[in-house]
């Protein structure tokens, strides 16, 4: 079955409203975008959208009570509340570094969850 | 008191203060210090968890902890002091910060200053919103803190005033943790933070956006209870019979940013008046000789890859500054914003030759021509294929020699 639907391309500020049809395996740009680049992200986004997630987590005995994290790369935009779950579930112990994998295989998608941030133990 | 020297010294460790410290340095000045008010360094960016920093700079996307962290390393590597917990008072003659912390208070004497304290939000107050004055209201950046550094949520039933980047970015922050945001609500037609942000924090997740809309009155005794908007009319003004009234325990204001200056006041610096920020000249130098300024505190930025080069910019003219002691150059022409330019940053330009300049328009449009002129010449022409409030506009241009003997000022003016 094809569908219709509208995408905002968000490649440059100009934001063109593209407008794109899809079976599921293939899309295709109809109306709405001035440049190449435009095409080729609606397709992606109308075929297999992606978000970088970014969160914190809980973190014990630390400087900061969270460490900010991040996804280590895009996942499918609807997998993003079941990541944020085991994010939320998680508690971390100080020494935190920077780049430290917090989270194994979030959402079983085969990608880590990596601290942003570097937080020393907190002096008694 | 305590005294001491300096070659250069730097106000705020934000990006722009770490980023301008670590060019002096490379330059060849070495006696630099930083004070920052904060117990640590990066300044806004430690809360601003998400990503989009560094891109034009790194070919990454960082999120702003990383960013922070990299200047912030860059720093630490080259052993140039921070002096945290530092709140800087006032500047007086001759070059002197005034400063306190826990020591007591500091007279800091250096040869270059560079101002680079960031900028703060609007309020309610900026806004003039009437109704009661409840608990719930916050700026977007002070939930942003409380929530991504201190782990508070500040409510349950969320409702954001002001499309700005900041907002977005709190509306889906704030749907992550699970509250119920209802809405962001717009003045202008349009929606004034990026579509890269619109789309990803507001249509991903549902959020409406109620563009030509304002909050007309704050309702709520001891906690906010309701809000009511209304739809606007070209003038700015509420029409009659189209308030709604939303249930809600938290109103975030996103109203945009204000280059924090009253430490600049203190000291004779002329100011901007539509910026917020010091008149500067291609240096990035104000009108007192040997004080510098950069970052959000100039003019605000949209991204921090701008902002950090021309931070870097104005650390190597504070480092020259010191390095050759420059007598003071009263040759100077003004640069003005002509038709739908808000304003042009530098203000003033001492010497011809190219130069990189900064503006920001006044509305969308596009195809457009930048071309700048003096009463008698037009002194370049360029063709851009779309302007928006939203992104500054960074350009360059050759001033021709001609300029300094007689007309002494330029127009930069953007026509469709
Ligand atoms: C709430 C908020 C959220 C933002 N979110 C984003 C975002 O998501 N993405 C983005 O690209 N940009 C964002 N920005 C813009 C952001 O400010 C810039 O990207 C960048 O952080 C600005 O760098 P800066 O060094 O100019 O200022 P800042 O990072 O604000 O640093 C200024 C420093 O100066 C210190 N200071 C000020 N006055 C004094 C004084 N008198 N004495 C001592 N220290 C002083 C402050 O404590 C602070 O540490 C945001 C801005 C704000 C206000
Ligand atoms: S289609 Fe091209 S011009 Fe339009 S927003 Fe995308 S990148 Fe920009």
């Amino acid at each position: 079955m094809t569908k219709e639907q509208e995408i905002t391309c968000i490649i440059c500020p100009i934001g063109c409203k593209i407008i794109v049809q899809s079976d599921g395996t293939t899309a295709e740009a109809i109306t709405g975008h001035r440049c190449k680049q435009g095409i080729i992200y609606a397709q992606t986004e109308a075929l297999d959208p992606r978000r970088m997630l970014t969160s914190s987590i809980l973190v014990h005995n630390g400087t900061w009570p969270l460490v900010s994290v991040k996804t280590i790369k895009s996942i499918p935009k609807e997998k993003i509340f079941s990541a944020l779950k085991e994010i939320q579930k998680t508690v971390v112990d100080a020494p935190i570094k920077r780049g430290d994998v917090l989270i194994h295989n979030v959402a079983h998608l085969y990608i880590d969850i990596v601290a942003t941030k570097t937080i020393s133990i907190k002096k008694k | 008191m305590k005294h001491t020297m300096a070659d250069i010294a730097i106000i705020g460790a934000g990006p722009a203060g770490l980023a301008a410290a670590v060019a002096a340095y490379d330059t060849g000045i070495h006696n630099i210090l930083i004070l920052d008010r904060n117990n640590w360094l990066g300044g806004i960016l430690p809360q601003c968890i998400h990503d989009g920093f560094g891109i034009e700079e790194t070919g990454t996307s960082m999120t702003g902890p990383e960013y922070a962290e990299m200047y912030t390393d860059m720093v630490k590597k080259r052993n140039i002091p921070t002096w945290q917990e530092t709140m800087a008072l006032k500047i007086t003659k001759n070059n002197t910060i005034h400063a306190i912390n826990k020591e007591g208070l500091h007279h800091i004497k250096a040869q270059s200053i560079i101002l680079a304290m960031g900028c703060r939000e609007k309020t309610r107050w900026n806004a003039l919103i009437p109704g009661t004055r409840p608990s719930g209201i916050y700026t977007a950046g002070a939930a942003q803190a409380f929530i991504n550094l201190y782990n508070i949520i500040p409510g349950n039933k969320i409702l954001v005033l002001g499309s700005g980047d900041v907002g977005l970015i709190m509306a889906r922050r704030l749907k992550f943790e699970g509250a119920d945001v209802l809405g962001v609500v717009e003045l202008l037609p349009y929606a004034s933070g990026l579509p890269r942000n619109v789309v990803q924090c507001l249509d991903d997740y549902d959020i409406p956006l109620y563009l030509n809309h304002t909050v007309t009155n704050i309702q709520g005794k001891e906690r906010l209870t309701h809000v009511t908007i209304a739809l606007i009319n070209k003038n700015g003004e509420p029409v009659a019979n189209t308030e709604s009234t939303i249930q809600c325990d938290t109103l975030l204001l996103s109203l945009g940013l204000i280059p924090e200056n009253e430490l600049t006041k203190t000291i004779d610096i002329q100011l901007d008046t539509i910026t917020g920020g010091s008149i500067v000249n291609e240096h990035f130098e104000t009108t007192m000789s040997g004080i510098f300024t950069c970052g959000n505190c100039l003019q605000v930025y949209d991204t921090v890859d701008l902002l950090a080069k021309n931070a870097k910019r104005a650390g190597i003219a504070a480092a020259h500054h010191v390095l050759e002691k420059p007598p003071e150059n009263k040759q100077k022409i003004c640069v003005r914003a002509g038709k739908n330019v808000q304003y042009v940053i530098p203000q003033t330009i001492q010497k011809p030759g190219l130069h990189t300049l900064t503006l920001r328009v006044k509305k969308p449009c596009g195809p457009v021509q930048l071309y700048l002129k003096t009463d008698k010449q037009i002194i370049s022409k360029k063709k851009i294929r779309w302007v928006n409030p939203a992104n500054m506009l960074e350009f360059q241009v050759r001033i021709p020699e001609n300029l300094f003997k007689d007309n002494r000022s330029f127009e930069v003016n953007i026509d469709d």
